[in-house]
């Protein structure tokens, strides 16, 4: 079961239709999944699934930013859990790092910096963002763009944040993601 | 939230109205009238028949000129948008972008410098599924443009139902074209919606394509009861 967590600021929202859907329609195709909106996660839904991917958001929604309080499972779980864009960003203020402003829309060539099993080379991406991460050092860098980090991984975990938008372009990401073993 | 449309009176920015009211209030349309029949961000044919549209939606219309120029017409484009978010109070903007990353980097760019939200609802969405909801949610729609092997003349003023979905996604698979048009291989025109409050009833047309490219345009309509 891939859980498809919601992170659009309000629930049933038009964020849903652009940046989910897309989500949906590469997991449909893997396993069974299910979408819950963050403020709407409980602890059954978190340890009925086999992975996890946060959705990202609309450029100017950045509501999940400011309330690390309703992700602190993210500290917890075992499960492996990707976050795209917002959902990255997210993972970032849960994890203490560092935010700042970069501005990204449209293709941006991504490039490998540590070998690894989603991807690998340069190659083109479709990014959408306003907000980067300074990551940690209990995060290691697998990707960067010209102007920011695209790719971290956590040291230990199973914790994956990608920048730029894999369900729109690269998808065999989000497919090696749910597929590859953990 | 207050949105503005915008809006080519073709099926996918009318679909796209469509989902932006189900969630927020659309308070305008915004039409980009271009003299650049080629033009990479703004459907042209029957482009004149918005106003109708507009009436049957209710809607006010923001409507500019452009010729159409690459990045020339970005600029009237941005103009327009800036123009409705002051005259409406408009709090965000909603395209029909499903797969064009160059019309939604675009458009997402001159919200984002506006200061203003961008909604793209039917983005990355399966292309038969889209034609297939505009069936059952009973759109009616017209090809009002063919530019692709093998459409020609006989694609044009007909009516998208289940079977020219058959026949499109038939075409899809031996000429590999996009069934909904994505790389320009048709254009289409809504005669009705669930959201119009009167249909539009065509008058006059003239339909007349040269090989594989063709345009059904519309000269005289009204709107009927529905």
């Amino acid at each position: 079961m891939i859980l498809i967590v919601d992170m659009n600021c309000k629930k049933d929202s038009l964020g849903y239709f652009e940046f989910v859907l897309p989500i949906i329609e590469v997991a449909k195709l893997l396993d069974k999944w299910v979408v819950k909106h963050y403020l709407d996660l409980t602890s059954e839904d978190l340890s009925a699934c086999e992975v996890i991917i946060l959705s990202g958001t609309p450029l100017k929604d950045t509501a999940t930013l400011s309330q690390p309080d309703k992700f602190q499972w993210l500290k917890e779980t075992e499960k492996p859990t990707l976050g795209i864009c917002a959902g990255m960003q997210t993972i970032g203020v849960v994890y203490g790092m560092g935010l700042r402003r970069c501005l990204e829309i449209g293709m941006t060539t991504v490039s490998t910096v540590k070998e690894n099993p989603l991807f690998s080379g340069d190659f083109k991406a479709f990014s959408l963002h306003s907000i980067c991460l300074e990551p940690k050092a209990d995060f290691e860098v697998w990707a960067k763009s010209p102007l920011c980090i695209q790719l971290i991984k956590h040291k230990s975990k199973s914790i994956y944040g990608i920048l730029f938008h894999p369900e729109v372009r690269n998808q065999e990401i989000l497919r090696k993601f749910v597929r590859t073993p953990k | 939230m207050r949105l503005g449309v915008l809006f080519s009176g073709g099926k996918d920015s009318t679909l796209a109205l469509h989902y932006a009211e189900e969630k927020e209030k659309v308070v305008c349309l915004i039409t980009l009238l271009s003299e650049n029949k080629e033009s990479y961000m703004f459907h042209t044919p029957n482009i004149d028949i918005t106003a109708l549209q507009a009436e049957a939606l209710n809607l006010p219309r923001i409507i500019k000129r452009t010729r159409g120029e690459k990045e020339k017409e970005l600029a009237d484009l941005e103009e327009a948008i800036a123009q409705t978010a002051k005259e409406f109070q408009i709090e965000g903007v909603v395209t029909g972008a499903v797969e064009s990353v160059y019309q939604a980097e675009r458009v997402q760019r001159i919200c984002n410098k506006l200061g203003l939200w961008c909604f793209n609802p039917l983005w990355k969405h399966d292309q038969k599924v889209l034609l297939e909801e505009l069936v059952q949610k009973r759109f009616e729609v017209v090809i009002s443009g063919v530019f692709a092997y093998p459409l020609d003349e006989k694609w044009l003023g007909k009516q998208i139902d289940s079977n020219l979905i058959s026949r499109l996604l038939d075409l899809q698979q031996k000429y590999s074209i996009s069934p909904s048009g994505e790389g320009g291989e048709i254009e289409t025109t809504v005669l009705d919606a669930p959201l119009f409050k009167k249909k539009i009833e065509i008058l006059d047309y003239t339909s007349a394509a040269r090989g594989n490219s063709g345009v059904f345009n519309i000269n005289r309509a009204r709107l009927v009861e529905k």
